[in-house]
């Protein structure tokens, strides 16, 4: 293959594949602002999103660490730092209810929104999707840009609001009127944030659906597909069609805040003694089943790319396929169809009927079923491998009792007659505070472990890998095991004092200073981290192409990092499944999609 | 296929089109004279409902070509209204299901 | 580098990119309007009396309240628009640009017919006081035929960067053209479709 050095081509391997009619495109040097801020680039794109949402989740992180200073020494004054906060919020470093409130919500917003879906979806679905389809881009690489752009003015918008009069949100990342309804002006720039936020998760559902259904490479088939992809398919769905009903409520509550409304006002409210003049006739049930309709869903968009990493990385670090593809892919499909009609079971105690009730008892029991399906096929998959504890393994394996916990806490949660106690507790805290941070956060590390070596062209250190891993994962139990038993001895959620008030929770309230402390821990714990991204990028041992020696195609086909414009150097083609490993056949342990059989390694003692 | 052809299956297609717009201007007609008939809320939901829904259709299956479309499209369609129809369907009982939830004057 | 099937249809789906975009799009438009429509049936089948009361008045059936004839004239005018735009993308896939060009005029111009009369419309709302925070019945018809009236401005602008300075692509790229005028025909389909069954539904019913 011939090496077009032109003078100012993007980068030092730019082989360029003839055009479709023959011509050759000549790149020419794209400016800075065109190649690195404003680029059409999927694979630039995922990093704007990963690095956009780390600095989210640290920001979300911050703002929980703050709160729990808090819950652990009631109305005492935080040394050093406290005074910064101004007047309005810590008045002598002593934290006020309104700004615990706004912490409060704010965490959940930020977390949920600005840092694990963009980085699972925005990051790790736009970098990695394309490579591990044989694409040389996304379908719509303009909008893929514009969706980038439009979350950063979402993440902005939020930001911005603690610094106006009376700050952010305070109403929960759940937003109930009639309290929303009413709240300081924070209240309606979350309604902002989140119309931009939610356009911005549309824009990119359209593209990951129909690059995943149009751009696969000649013969990949949908069930040669790699689970991760799979995993991105159907959250994409979930997107799509789960968002548009909030940014409808959104309309709605924006409505009755700006222009008084009463969408969600009930007759006759009297707030401080005075009763609001308002039409009234409203209903904040409309709302929380507007707002359900997708939060629901999102659970799932928060779980599934992080299914997809674990697999990809159990798969790779067995040496063997994955047990149960078939089954786990039905799962996958099955479940995203059931989390459209589980809703109402965060609602159970809002006055619901027995019909309703029973259906949706009833829906949410029998959508755990898919996802133990896909939780026991991974830890099958354990069995009889050839188990490499690479740091990307450990992440993914500490992944899966935790999921198991979080999933398993939540039937209770399912049930009515244990939700009634249950709601609004520390427990509920406890259960999805499991699933996404000891599970969605953990893969999510794991995956950033995984595919570093296949963005930079390094390996990251693995002694602090496993210093990250193992006080991650140890902290994490810290925080959030006691809540289980907060909560189970009854002890409310967002309560600024953390209980204190309350006799029922005094056996129990010594938790929150262990759980505090467990937290500013797990802070520390991610300083390897980032010393680690940060060196490792310039510093980072350089591995080949296929790092890991992995089978599915951004390992197999794509350079590290792949070729600037077009990923591949020639786009490949795919012979079989996605976890070819250990073959009994062949000398390698691994058979990557795209090598065709003629030319594999010729068996040992020939 | 010659351009010619191409053209008189396009010129077919036109004469549907203009079918199709006289069957809903009369469709339009019906459902406003009906309208102003001003039934009992029942009758006159099922009447405005198949009337649009018909209408809905019309338009779906001849102006946006759904009819002769590709079966990915067909099937996405199909979904989504699906899972339009359950979202209703879900709201509705679930209001009249709600303990102390009163229906009056619909 | 290329992205294929921007053009030609991929053979086993047998569409090309951008179609199978806008139907997603129109499927996740389908949920945003069926959740206003959601909150409407929740709203109505709460409310004592709908319309109910409202300015001093109590109504018992929309057309007391809503003008009717002026909707039935701007359902025509929308209809209307559906078959023009329809017919302007026929007259591209027959190569004939000068008849695209007339129909493609004609939809945008049914267009703003329909955005004036909805201005006449609200207009006299306002000047009798009939606002969005009076009655949840007039709440939500402001908000689904306000959020349909957005729409609409959204496809007459598509629409004009079409007529105008878009429209250079049938030079260089005719069939690319035709499909785009395809895409933003389906989009436009949706607008009208999403207003056969909203007339019924606040003006009739």
């Amino acid at each position: 293959m011939a090496d077009h050095a032109v003078p100012g081509a993007t980068s030092g391997h730019d082989v360029h594949p003839p055009d479709h009619d023959g011509r050759d495109e000549h790149h020419h040097e794209l400016p800075f602002w065109r190649k690195y801020i404003f680029s059409t680039d999927h694979k630039v794109i995922g990093i704007q999103y990963g690095l956009t949402s780390l600095l989210f989740l640290l920001f979300g992180f911050s703002l929980m660490m703050l709160m729990r200073w808090q819950l652990a020494y009631p109305g005492e004054a935080l040394p050093i730092i406290g005074t910064l906060f101004g007047d309005e919020n810590m008045p002598g470093g002593v934290m006020l209810p309104e700004f615990y409130n706004q912490l409060g919500a704010m965490h959940g917003t930020i977390m949920v929104f600005l840092g694990v879906v963009p980085l699972a979806v925005g990051a790790f679905g736009n970098y990695v999707v394309p490579l591990q389809i044989g694409a040389p881009d996304m379908a719509f690489p303009k909008l893929n840009m514009a969706s980038y752009w439009v979350f950063f003015i979402g993440g902005v918008v939020m930001l911005s609001s603690f610094w106006v009069p009376a700050g952010a949100a305070k109403a929960g990342w759940t937003s109930y009127p009639p309290l929303a309804n009413i709240e300081t002006m924070g209240q309606t720039m979350w309604i902002f944030g989140m119309i931009f936020l939610i356009t911005s998760s549309l824009l990119g559902a359209v593209n990951f659906l129909t690059t995943i259904v149009q751009l696969r490479a000649e013969g990949l088939t949908y069930m040669r597909l790699p689970f991760f992809v799979w995993a991105q398919l159907v959250t994409s769905f979930l997107l799509l069609l789960a968002f548009p009903p909030l940014e409808a409520a959104a309309v709605l509550q924006l409505m009755d805040r700006l222009v008084d409304t009463s969408f969600f006002m009930p007759s006759g409210l009297v707030v401080s003694g005075q009763p609001l003049d308002v039409a009234g006739g409203g209903s904040p049930l409309l709302w929380q089943h507007l707002f359900w309709f997708l939060a629901h869903p999102e659970v799932y968009v928060l779980i599934l790319p992080a299914l997809g990493i674990v697999a990809e990385i159990i798969a790779n670090n067995t040496r063997k396929p994955l047990w149960g593809y078939k089954a786990m892919v039905f799962s996958l499909v099955f479940l995203g169809f059931m989390s459209f009609i589980v809703w109402a079971h965060h609602m159970f105690i809002t006055g619901m009927g027995t019909i309703m009730s029973t259906f949706f008892q009833t829906t949410t029991m029998i959508i755990s079923i898919p996802s133990v399906i896909i939780l026991t096929a991974l830890f099958i998959s354990l069995w009889g491998g050839s188990i490499r504890f690479t740091t990307p393994m450990l992440f993914a394996l500490g992944f899966l009792p935790m999921f198991g916990i979080g999933g398993l806490t939540g039937l209770p949660l399912g049930l009515a007659p244990t939700d009634i106690h249950l709601h609004d507790t520390y427990y509920v805290i406890g259960h999805f505070h499991y699933v996404v941070a000891p599970g969605s956060i953990l893969a999510l590390l794991g995956g950033i472990y995984y595919w570093f070596p296949k963005v930079t062209g390094r390996r990251m250190n693995d002694v602090l890998g496993k210093i990250h891993f193992w006080g991650t994962i140890v902290c994490m139990n810290g925080i959030f095991f006691p809540m289980f038993i907060q909560g189970l001895a009854g002890v409310s959620r967002r309560l600024y004092d953390g209980g204190q008030i309350y006799a029922h929770a005094e056996p129990v309230i010594h938790y929150n200073e262990f759980m505090s402390i467990a937290a500013w821990l797990l802070f520390l714990f991610q300083i390897p981290f980032i010393v680690n991204l940060a060196i490792s990028i310039r510093k980072g041992k350089k591995v080949k192409d296929n790092a890991w020696d992995a089978t599915t195609l951004e390992w197999s086909a794509a350079p590290s990092p792949p070729v600037g414009h077009g990923n591949f150097v020639k786009l490949p083609r795919v012979y079989r499944g996605p976890y070819e490993y250990s073959h009994p056949d062949h000398s390698d342990d691994f058979l990557p999609q795209d090598v065709p059989l003629e030319m594999e390694a010729q068996p040992a003692g020939v | 296929m010659s351009d010619l052809t191409h053209v008189e299956d396009i010129q077919k297609q036109v004469r549907i089109y203009l079918s199709v717009f006289a069957a809903l201007a009369v469709l339009t007609v019906v459902t406003v004279g009906v309208g102003y008939m001003d039934l009992p809320i029942l009758p006159a939901l099922i009447v405005g409902l198949t009337i649009a829904t018909i209408k809905g259709s019309l338009v779906a299956a001849y102006f946006m070509h759904l009819i002769s479309e590709k079966r990915l499209i067909q099937s996405l369609v199909v979904l989504s209204l699906g899972l339009l129809v359950t979202m209703f369907a879900i709201f509705t009982i679930y209001y009249f299901d709600q303990r102390g939830g009163e229906v009056a004057g619909l | 580098m290329q992205i294929p099937y921007t053009v030609a249809p991929r053979p086993d789906t047998g569409v090309y990119n951008a179609k199978l975009g806008v139907w997603l799009f129109l499927a996740s438009e389908v949920m945003l309007f069926g959740g206003l429509f959601s909150a409407y049936i929740f709203l109505r089948v709460g409310a004592p009396a709908w319309p109910g009361e409202m300015a001093g008045e109590t109504y018992a059936r929309a057309h007391e309240i809503l003008n009717v004839p002026l909707a039935t004239l701007n359902t025509m005018v929308l209809i209307a628009s559906s078959v023009t735009m329809v017919m302007s993308w026929a007259s591209l896939a027959m190569k004939r640009f000068d008849r695209y060009r007339l129909y493609m005029a004609a939809t945008i111009l049914f267009g703003l017919i329909f955005l004036v009369v909805k201005g006449f419309e609200y207009g006299a709302k306002f000047e009798h006081h009939l606002l969005p925070s009076e009655s949840n019945f007039l709440a939500i018809y402001f908000v689904l035929t306000g959020l349909h009236g957005l729409h609409v401005i959204g496809g007459i602008i598509v629409n004009s960067y079409f007529l105008g300075p878009g429209s250079r692509m049938w030079k260089t790229n005719p069939k690319q053209f035709t499909n785009r005028i395809e895409i933003a025909g389906l989009y436009w389909h949706f607008v009208d479709l999403v207003w056969i069954f909203l007339f019924p539904t606040i003006y009739l019913l």
